[in-house]
This record gives structure tokens, sequence and C-alpha cells, in this order.
């Protein structure tokens, strides 16, 4: 069976995000990167699938500027056999992205496409979905138990009444939550054997599909600061702040 | 893992150093560097003056390097409280034809150079010790990995952990004085156009520090709307209640500076000590399998307050040694490096008896005896200059306003910084009681002050003992713990995974 694992190139969790002064954009440029922590944990399900022996190949995949090739060697440290990297200066929307992943996924023969629920970037939480309606697969989402047999597959789905368990036929396209399992760290031989592993660049452009953006973003606005709290004298008049101010009782 | 070369560190020295040595044409280098990425761990003011760049990359102006301020206006300043005396520059600090720089910016640049060039570059991974055979270092340890190397080049920056043990191994600092230090604590500010004239370098000594205290200021006005500010004070500061976190904070006040900050937002914060011991701190630059390149050995020109030329100068002299076979230490020796740190030898010592002789003896040294007197002043080290508590006057620091100046958990935040959670800490405290016992009784915890990221915190228990807690998931990994307890009893280790700040330009 082989995989594939889209992992996307984010600004890394930890880095204060910062505003372009024209308000359009997120700076991006001199800021450290990072896996989507979602797709960590996809690459992690599927590596674990591979160490035991259900998945024979897993290829890693990004989509984004020559900088994503950092992302894929990470991929590829951890374990992926193969990186394909597509390159774009532009970003597209999800359904751009989605219809990008089904071709790779034809061309790759794969039985079964990973991928995080979403991206901390931008939240959209829709590529996943749009994938396996592209490529007419069954898809599991937000998935925190993940069964692999050879024809099936088993997946409880975290949902907001509580925990879905759903069985549907492979190939599939399955999107994870963050309970289904811990990322492994990256250790030094292995960041140095993935120089050797191999990474394929293709154009975005030479993949002959209509890509067009629905959605063009206006501004972007940093959430309003908090306001200083005040030191009150007496329950009296928090109480009084609290009816007559605050009006939230 | 064999390598020709392993380069312990990847910043400027370390970076020239690659790109010399494959230039030279070696295949295999390997440079291991403990930020999670190149840049996240460097920080500096920065100007550079370009002219060991243009040696090494002679092309770096048609090739994108990120030199894209050149210094139009030198300004040095000596504040009182409420006002500012204009100094003659003096000549080592002038900046005809130097440039405003993010250091973080030019290391990834020259890591891209190196990485074009064959060189492995690992971000994400300390090296923690070295491997000693036969009296040889013949490698390196990144905790439980081994990696063999012919040559090991230490550029650690100032006070790396692995240069401390190979210095104390191989005894190479018994000919020297002791190195000395300045912490310096910076911010990155994006401010209105109006605020700012780019190319504009201001230098600043006097108010807020005491005549006792070495140090001062560093205003950089960046392209395209950028400010870099910050102060550097020298640790061999004897009042154990200064903390020059807060002193930053107060400087920013001054009529003269807060009007260049007015309606501007921080957008970096980060420290790192940077040392100041010159020419007679210098240690012996070569051991048994290896030697010390830029800060590592320190090499800074205090007066210019530059080291950025003098590191990649001495990387690539490194380069150059391993390669025809001789000496690195006669060829530094021999350098105009050398020549330039030993003619301004005796300006940073003379800062010892305090601000005013320091100016005159700085004055006489570089007009009269134009670096050639006679004498050769000495360092003391940094550690043994605190004075006890009792003797020295409390410091009040004024609240911050949350406008201009900020508290040290608000500002923390604008470094990026991660640590893996549960992670043993990585500061380790060789004697658990000396704390307490000799820091908190005798110098009224001094930890708690000059560590610009809050991490040594006394507080009380139950039963209203005092205790240490060390809040080693701040740590900015400046090093002044390791360099200013007064008992030496700090040790700074590097965290292995890549923990620390994230610096994205500073």
């Amino acid at each position: 069976m082989r995989c594939l694992v889209a992992v996307k190139q984010v600004i890394d969790p930890y880095v204060h995000i910062r505003i372009n002064k024209e308000q359009t954009a997120v700076i991006q440029e001199n800021v450290k990167m990072a896996m989507n922590p979602f797709d960590e944990i996809a690459m992690e399900a599927a590596l674990q699938f591979k160490e035991q022996g259900i998945i024979s190949e897993v290829i890693a995949v990004s989509i984004g500027a020559p900088g994503v090739q950092e992302t894929l060697r990470q991929a590829l440290a951890r374990g992926a056999d193969k990186a394909i990297m597509v390159m774009s200066e532009k970003s597209y929307n999800p359904l751009s992205i989605a219809k990008v992943l089904a071709k790779i996924s034809k061309q790759q023969e794969v039985d079964l496409v990973l991928m995080g629920k979403q991206a901390i970037d931008n939240d959209c939480n829709q590529t996943g979905q749009m994938l396996a309606a592209l490529l007419d697969w069954p898809q599991a989402t937000f998935v925190s138990k993940l069964q692999l047999e050879s024809t099936s597959l088993i997946a409880t789905r975290e949902v907001d009444g509580g925990l879905e368990t759903l069985k549907c036929k492979i190939p599939a396209v399955v999107t994870t939550d963050l309970r289904l399992n811990e990322p492994r760290v990256i250790s030094l031989p292995n960041i140095m054997q993935a120089k050797k592993k191999p990474l394929t660049e293709i154009s975005i452009e030479d993949m002959g599909l209509e890509l067009n953006n629905q959605i063009a973003t206006t501004t972007i606005q940093p959430p309003p600061k908090r306001k200083a709290g005040v030191k009150l004298n007496s329950v009296t008049e928090l109480v009084d702040k609290l009816r007559n101010e605050a009006k939230i009782i | 893992m064999e390598f020709e070369i392993i380069i312990i560190g990847a910043g400027p020295a370390g970076l020239a150093t690659a790109i010399r040595l494959a230039q030279l044409g070696y295949k295999s280098i390997c440079v291991l560097e403990k930020g999670a990425a190149i840049g996240s761990h460097i920080l500096a003011g920065a100007v550079i003056e370009p002219n060991s760049l243009t040696e090494l990359l002679p092309n770096w102006q048609d090739s994108d390097a990120p030199l894209n301020t050149p210094v139009t206006s030198d300004h040095f300043w000596l504040l009182s409280s409420k006002r500012s005396y204009k100094l003659p520059t003096p000549p080592q600090m002038r900046n005809d034809g130097n440039y405003i720089i993010s250091l973080g910016s030019l290391c990834r640049w020259l890591a891209e150079q190196a990485e074009n060039l064959g060189v492995e570059i690992y971000p994400g991974f300390a090296a923690t010790d070295c491997i000693i055979e036969d009296g040889k270092v013949c490698g390196i340890f990144a905790g439980e990995h081994r990696i063999q190397a012919q040559h090991t080049i230490l550029a650690e920056g100032a006070h790396g952990s692995v240069t401390k043990k190979i210095i104390q191994e191989f005894t190479l600092d018994k000919d020297c004085d002791p190195q000395t230090y300045g912490l310096g604590i910076k911010e990155l500010w994006q401010v209105p156009y109006e605020n700012l004239s780019p190319g504009k370098v201001i230098h600043t000594i006097g108010w807020p520090l005491s005549n006792d205290t070495y140090g001062g200021s560093f205003i950089y006005h960046m392209q395209p709307n950028l400010l870099s500010l910050g102060f550097v004070v020298g640790l061999d500061y004897p009042n154990p209640y200064l903390n020059p976190f807060a002193e930053l904070q107060r400087f920013k006040h001054h009529p003269d500076i807060a009007p260049q900050l007015q309606h501007g937002n921080c957008i970096g914060y980060g420290a790192r000590c940077i040392t100041e011991g010159g020419w007679q701190s210098l240690p012996k630059l070569e051991f048994p399998g290896g030697v010390l390149v830029g800060c590592a050995a320190g090499m800074v020109n205090v007066p210019k307050i530059k080291g950025i030329h003098t590191a990649i100068k001495s990387g690539m002299l490194a380069a150059e040694s391993i390669y025809e076979k001789t000496s690195f230490q006669s060829k530094f020796n021999a350098s105009w490096v050398a020549s330039e740190l030993k003619a301004v030898r005796n300006i940073r010592p003379g800062f010892q008896k305090g601000l005013w002789r320091g100016l005159i003896n700085a004055a006489f040294d570089t007009y009269i005896w134009r670096g050639h007197a006679p004498w050769t002043f000495k360092n003391h080290a940094d550690h043994l200059q605190l004075k006890p508590a009792k003797d020295c006057k409390l410091i009040r620091y004024p609240r911050a306003d949350q406008k201009i100046s900020f508290d040290r958990t608000t500002l923390l935040q604008y470094s990026n910084f991660r640590y893996t959670e549960g992670a043993p800490s990585h500061l380790i405290i060789n004697n658990p009681s000396l704390p307490v016992e000799v820091n908190y009784a005798i110098y009224q915890a001094p930890e708690q002050r000059y560590c610009p990221a809050g991490v040594y915190e006394y507080l009380q228990d139950e039963q209203q003992k005092i205790y240490l807690q060390i809040n080693a998931g701040n740590c900015l990994q400046c090093k002044a713990c390791d360099i200013k307890d007064p008992q030496q009893n700090i040790t700074w280790t590097p965290a292995t995974d890549g923990g620390g700040p994230n610096y994205s330009s500073m």
C-alpha cells in the first residue's frame, strides 16, 4: 500500500505573528518556518503503519516557494521514502491545492492520503474534504484513532458530541486530529541521511491544471489589544461594575 | 559519522570558515548550529565594516547580500537625565562605508552561500562536548551522537560551553588576562517613517548608568522603518542592585530618545553577552585538533563596537592555515585583526576606574599614543567585581508605562522562545546551597536582576524559607549567569533540541 502525506509549511507556531504595513499579508521574510503540526501527526501515522508493514511507501508532498524544501527534508528525515515539491510562487485556495493533490495521488497511484485536519496559518479545514470529493474516495476527517486493513480502514473521529467510529473502503482520504499520536523527534543522523533521499521538483504550471483563486484576502488585522485591568476595593464595587458597566449580571 | 571539518556554530566566524574552506576545495564540511534555524540565536546591533566580507565574497553586492542600510551619519552623545551633549565622534567610531545590518539575516545569507558551495549545515543540533583521544580533539559529541573530524573549529561566539571546556582542558588561557564581557540587551522597533532617517547611528554613554559602571546604548535607524536599539552593560559592574534590563527601559524615556520610538511597536527582543577583553584576554587560538575563531576567542574591537569583520577574517585565516598546514596562531598574529585589536587594547580597561578617567584615558590613548602606549592595562574577571549589597546603594527603577517601556515578561514574547516541555533544565547549579547562602544573603540575589529573561527567581516556601526557582524555559541563552555569578556556581549548557529564542532579524 502506498501512502501520500501532504505537509504544509507554516510559520512556526511559537513565532510572534506580524502583519505588513498595508495590512494585506502576514510577514514571512526572515521568519522561522515549520511543518504544520497537524501534518506532523499525519506523517507520524503513515510512518507507524510503514513500520508495522502495512504501508510499503510513504511519499511526502508540499506546495509552495522553494523554501518548502526544508519542510520536505524534515519529512524525509522523519522517515518518508521520497518527496515531491510542487513549486509555486503564488499561494492558492484550498480547492486549487486539492486539485494538485488529486493529480499527484493519481500519478503516484497511492491508496491512502493522510493530511492534517487543517493548517494552523489560515485554519481553512477544507483541503482534505475537497480532495476526497475530487477523487471520489471516502473520507474520514478529524481522526484521533486509526486502524488500517488491506481493503478498508476503521477511524475514530472527534465530533462535537463525542467520538464517532466509522469504517470505509480504501482508497480513502484521512485528516488527522491532535490526539492521534505524538510525532517523533528528528535525530541528527536521520537529518543527515535525508539529504540523500530523492526529492522531485515540479512546477505547478506544468501540471496542466486550471487553478483559480475564488477567494481574495482584502485585509488582515491583529486582534484588538487587551485593555489593562483595574484594581477594585470592594466586592460591592465589583458587583456594581459587572452589573452596570459590563452588563453581564 | 565522519567529516574532514566540523564547525560548531553558524555565526559569522563559523560560516566564514566553512565558506573559505569550501573555496579552497574542501568537500566534507559540517556545521552544527544549536539554534532551531540559522540566525535564530544570532543577536547583534549591528554595524558591519564590510572589508572582510569583500575579501571572502567579493561579489556580495551582486548576490542579494542583506547589507541594505549604508551608514549616513554618526552621533556620539553623553547623556544626563534630561539632556544630551554631543561629543566628537572618536575616529574608531566613524562609520563611513559601513552598513547597518541584521546579523541574523547576514548569517542566513552566508549559510546559503556556504550550502551552494557544498557545506552541510544542521541547525537545531547543539554540540555538547569534544571527543578527546590521546590528548587530541578528534571531533565532537552532539548529545549521544559522535561526529569525528580531522579538524574541529569552535565558533560558538562569546563564552561557548564547549569552548569553555576546551580552554580549561588545554589551559589555553594560561598566558592571558581573564576574558571580560558586556551584556547586550536589544529591542527591534517598527516606527513611523517620520521618526526615522535610515543610516543614522547614535551611541550614548553616561545616564542612566552611574560613573562606576561601563556601558552605553546604540540606536541604529534601518531600512525601511526599523529601529534597532539596545543597551550594553559591562559585566564588571560592582552594584548587585543594578538591573541592565531596567536600565534599558528607563533609558528609552530620555527626552532625546523617546520621540524616536513614539507611536512605534516593539517587534523583537533578545539579549546576548559580548566579549570585551580584547587583545590581552585572547586565549591561545590553537589546540591539538582544532582552533578557536571569532568571539569564541573574543575578537570584538570594543572602541569600534564591532566584531563581525574580525570574526569573518579570523574564520578565513583559520581556513587558510588548515589548507596551508601552517600555524593559525602565527597567521593570526601577523594579520590586521591582531594589529587592530592590539592598537585599542588599553581603552576598555581604562574604564575600570570609572567613566571620566576612562574617557580621558581613551582620548590620550587614541590621539597622543595612537595605540602605541608602552604599557598594557590588565583586565579583571567580571565575577569578582560584585560588591556585597550592604556596601551598595539600592537602585529604584521607574515602573514601565507599557507604551515605550515594558516589563520583562511582555518583551520576552518577542523573542519567540520555545523549549521542549518537561525537558531537564539546561542551567546547572553546581552547589545547590550557594544561591541562598551566598547570592541571596550577601548580594541580594543579583541574578534576579541581571538575567534579561527572568530565569532566576527567589521565592518563599510554606515555611517562609527562601529558595531559588529556575525558569529555564525562559532562557535567552545570553550566558550572563555563567559569567557573572560571583561563585561561578552556574553552568550554562545548550538545550540539545534547538530550544531557545527564535530571533527573526536581530
